[in-house]
């Protein structure tokens, strides 16, 4: 009854603060969009957006990519659920892609993007994201934007803050959301205190390839961690984690994780970590996590299960970590671009704390400490703190720098945007949001280099922003432009899923890069038909392998017969297509797993079970050329067992399909004749 | 005086012959570093056009592979021209040692020095110039008219045949046809045999 009371009062205060704070422009949810504000997020047909913005889907489990300052949706990757829109976790090459010490996950929900970064800029190589339910981290290729690697992550519970990146990618650094028992074990859940430990996991990223391998863990108090940033400049080496829940509760969290005033920020020196990981401070303990990996040259997902971990503890590791306190049930962390100050949200309190790096190495220094937790020293709040932000607003979540010396704060309570300045500590601005707003980025806003020119905001409840579609609505992001004194709303725009976090950079970081197919030559898919000549159908006990080649417009070969009830169809599709945006699609009557996109010069396996005797058609499912209708063929599907021996062709050209350069052949031979 | 001023300028003249054929020949070489021709077709759907330089012993795109060739031929096949196939063509095995012969040849009369080689080797280049570009001319002729007659869009009275030099609409693409560098080298190199010829009868007619 107690805790109730103080949890309706608390309600209470902050329903009376947002209407205390709230100004005249909040009234309307209508957008007042002043002068030609529309015409700065107009690109015209044929012009290229100036930055590419990467979401995360959410609930999706996806990555969608957007133009900005158009809004317009370019693409959907998917990284962490199957999509049977191009046989993504259904083809036979990427299945592997799902694998985890679960099983096979075949969703997630994905929340913060991460590029890959040299000297603290983006360096348009790699996007990482994060799965939080089934804790995995992926990498997206951004020559190709697929999904080429997904790395699990052991002995954690909703990986959500995740996968924060070191200014050279040397790590991208995550803490578990749940403390868990580690190793997993029956314990009553009110053992929580005794039991339920929190790990922080340092992946590291190889310079050139881009793979990730779980580098080390360090072993923490059983509390909630909830988001991070790593240094930059003079703080790199140091990443800074908010955690809630320092109460240490395990029921009606919502009030139990409410009670103290102040929580903690966990501050750890990786560069330290690496010292005591060499010199065999770390524990290697047995478990079971999963790592896929595309191999570049076949485009095959392969999958190795690893078995051991190093965990580093810090009572054996002095130095390593420390804690300072940080204002009620902090989200957000955010290190401004020169690298000397960090934000800590605290979203239940009506204050933001800013942290000096050279404070609180001073404080460490001097040993300023108030005590310690399970050997973590804590800092001494005052003298880790550059200043408080007082009352900019209510709820604060998430920070983000224009690199002019100014920082831009989301307030999910009292729904708005807050411009303010890192060194004085004064608000500048304020922008109404028109429904809670999540994450907002800034084109580079996390870096060393920001380019301040555009802000989004993520709403999370969009309410009326759009023509309603029943009762779910489309999720919505709002451009700024903060380039002035002011920012001026200038689009809305919706988005998949629930665009948890973005990150937007330069198109021209990354359109130089983009591969446009995928070179026949190099395709070492062990079942690929590089060329009509090759493409043939071998039956392999129960398996039928079809070796299928699609150009415009048709598939090689196009009538199968002699696969009988009980086989198990392989059908191999190999693009032969050199040239950019000519897919082939790939879809068999009675297929229950999904279609295939095959790209130019990819090689890509669809498995498919007959189901009955009979004649059953195939074809391109992705228009590709005037004669795309025509792009199609037959299976002929015979009972167990009858004896209709196994034949192929294209053209009446039975068992012997010849390819362009023989026809052209004939065709020269024929001229000559005449 | 005035016959020791004739005289020198007899020596620097004949010099001069050779020294501008030398030239000449080593342009020739040219033909090995730069397309001759460039056809580019040209359509709403392309932005950029697609871009067949054709080399004196090669086909090649702008990317200097030659998948250019593969996607012109699938684009072709609805109209049932033939595929363009580098290697059914024997002209693109024998022509480099065309050049390569006349490079030799070059060198020859630069060695001998004397008008009438000159004025041979000119022929002989401007001859093989003019068949090399009727050559080219008969095999456009024939992928534009031998059309298959199976092919899946007829257009009645239609042939596709690029123009030799200029532009021209041909269906959904707008076709433009031009020498590249390779061949102005080549014109360079016939210019300064005719200019060598000129400069040697010149100086026989002092002589004498
Ligand atoms: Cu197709």
């Amino acid at each position: 009854m107690k805790t109730n009371t103080i949890f309706l009062t608390l309600f209470f205060l902050l329903v009376l603060g947002a209407v205390f704070l709230t100004d005249c422009s909040q009234r309307t949810t209508q957008t007042i969009v002043e002068g030609d504000a529309a015409q700065q997020a107009y690109v015209p047909p044929g012009e290229y957006d100036e930055f590419y913005a990467f979401m995360s889907g959410g609930f999706s489990g996806q990555v969608t990519a957007y133009g900005l300052p158009s809004g317009r949706l370019l693409k959907e990757i998917p990284v962490f659920s199957k999509y049977p829109e191009n046989g993504y976790g259904y083809s036979e090459e990427t299945k592997a892609m799902f694998n985890t010490s679960y099983g096979e996950v075949p969703w997630d929900d994905s929340h913060h993007i991460e590029l890959s970064q040299t000297d603290g800029e983006f360096d348009g190589r790699w996007l990482f994201v994060n799965g939080n339910n089934t804790p995995r981290i992926a990498r997206v290729d951004l020559t190709t934007f697929e999904t080429v690697e997904i790395l699990e992550i052991p002995d954690v519970a909703g990986l959500h803050c995740a996968p924060f990146i070191t200014e050279n990618s040397e790590y991208l650094v995550s803490g578990t959301r749940f403390s868990v028992p580690i190793p997993q074990e029956d314990v009553g859940i009110d053992t929580y205190q005794e039991n339920f430990k929190g790990l922080i996991n340092y992946v590291s990223v190889d310079p050139e390839e881009g793979h990730m391998e779980l580098a080390f863990q360090i072993e923490m108090p059983g509390y909630n961690y909830d988001l991070a940033r790593n240094g930059k400049g003079k703080s790199h080496g140091w990443s800074f984690l908010t955690t809630y829940n320092s109460e240490q509760a395990h029921t009606l969290l919502e009030v139990n994780a409410s009670q103290k005033d102040k929580d903690l920020l966990a501050i750890v020196n990786w560069k330290k970590a690496e010292e005591y990981l060499e010199q065999g401070k770390g524990q290697t303990r047995e478990t079971s996590f999963y790592h896929n990996l595309m191999d570049e040259s076949t485009s095959i997902v392969n999958s190795t299960e690893v078995t051991e971990t190093t965990i580093l503890n810090p009572q054996d590791c002095p130095g390593m970590v420390y804690f300072i306190p940080v204002p009620k049930s902090p989200h957000g962390c955010d290190v401004d671009p020169t690298g000397e100050f960090i934000v800590g949200n605290g979203k239940l309190s009506a204050d933001m704390s800013i942290y000096s790096f050279d404070k609180l190495m001073a404080a460490i220094e001097s040993e300023d400490f108030a005590g310690d937790i399970n050997g973590i020293p804590i800092i001494n709040y005052e003298s880790g703190l550059h200043g408080i932000l007082q009352k900019p607003g209510l709820g604060p979540l998430h920070t983000e720098f224009d690199g002019k010396g100014n920082a831009y704060t989301t307030f999910f309570i009292s729904s708005e945007v807050v411009k303010w300045d890192v060194e004085s500590l004064e608000v500048l601005d304020r922008q109404s949001t028109f429904y809670s707003p999540g994450h907002l980025v800034i084109p580079g806003g996390e870096t060393r280099k920001p380019e301040g020119k555009y802000l989004v905001a993520m709403n999370k409840i969009t309410k009326d922003r759009y023509l309603p579609t029943g009762p779910e609505l489309a999720h919505s992001a709002q451009l700024f432009d903060i380039s002035g004194e002011k920012m001026k709303l200038v689009l809305d725009f919706p988005t998949k899923g629930e665009p948890h976090y973005a990150q937007a950079i330069s198109a021209g970081k990354i359109v130089p890069n983009v591969k446009k197919f995928y070179r026949i030559e190099d395709n070492g898919h062990p079942r690929a038909a590089k060329g009509e000549g090759q493409a043939r159908v071998e039956r392999e006990g129960k398996e039928v392998h079809v070796y299928m080649t699609a150009i415009r417009s048709h598939l090689a070969p196009d009538n199968i017969e002699g696969i009988k009830m009980d086989d198990e169809v392989y059908f191999h599709i190999t693009n032969l297509e050199q040239d950019w945006d000519v897919p082939h699609g790939f879809a068999v009557q009675g297929a229950t797993n999904a279609e295939l996109l095959v790209m130019p010069g990819q090689t890509r396996t669809l498995k498919w079970k007959p189901f009955k005797p009979g004649v059953f058609a195939f074809y391109c499912t992705d228009f590709c050329s005037a004669l795309h209708q025509e792009m199609s063929g037959y299976v002929r599907v015979s009972p167990a067992n009858s004896d209709v021996p196994l034949k192929w062709g294209l053209n009446n050209e039975n068992t012997t399909a010849t390819n362009m350069r023989e026809q052209a052949e004939q065709q020269l031979a024929q001229r000559v004749d005449d | 005086m005035n016959l020791l001023n004739q005289s020198q300028r007899i020596t620097t003249q004949r010099g001069a012959a050779r020294w501008l054929m030398l030239l000449g020949v080593i342009l020739l070489g040219g033909l090995f570093l730069f397309p001759l021709w460039q056809i580019t077709l040209e359509a709403a759907q392309f932005p950029g056009g697609l871009r067949l330089n054709i080399w004196i012993d090669r086909f090649s795109g702008d990317d200097g592979t030659d998948s250019i060739i593969q996607n012109i031929n699938i684009l072709n096949h609805y109209i049932g021209m033939q595929y363009i196939e580098p290697d059914s063509i024997p002209e693109l095995v024998y022509f480099p040692y065309v050049v390569y012969g006349m490079m030799a040849l070059g060198v020859g009369t630069v060695l001998l020095n004397k008008t009438w080689g000159y004025a041979t080797w000119l022929v002989i280049m401007v001859v093989l110039a003019i068949l090399g570009v009727y050559d080219f001319y008969l095999w456009m002729y024939d992928y534009g008219h031998n059309l298959d007659p199976n092919a899946p869009i007829k257009v009645p009275g239609m042939t596709y045949m690029p123009p030799l030099i200029g532009e021209k609409d041909l269906l959904n693409f707008y076709v433009k046809s031009y020498p590249r560098m390779g061949t102005i080298f080549m014109t360079l190199s016939i210019l300064l045999a005719a200019l060598a010829t000129w400069v040697s009868i010149r100086k026989e007619k002092v002589h004498v």
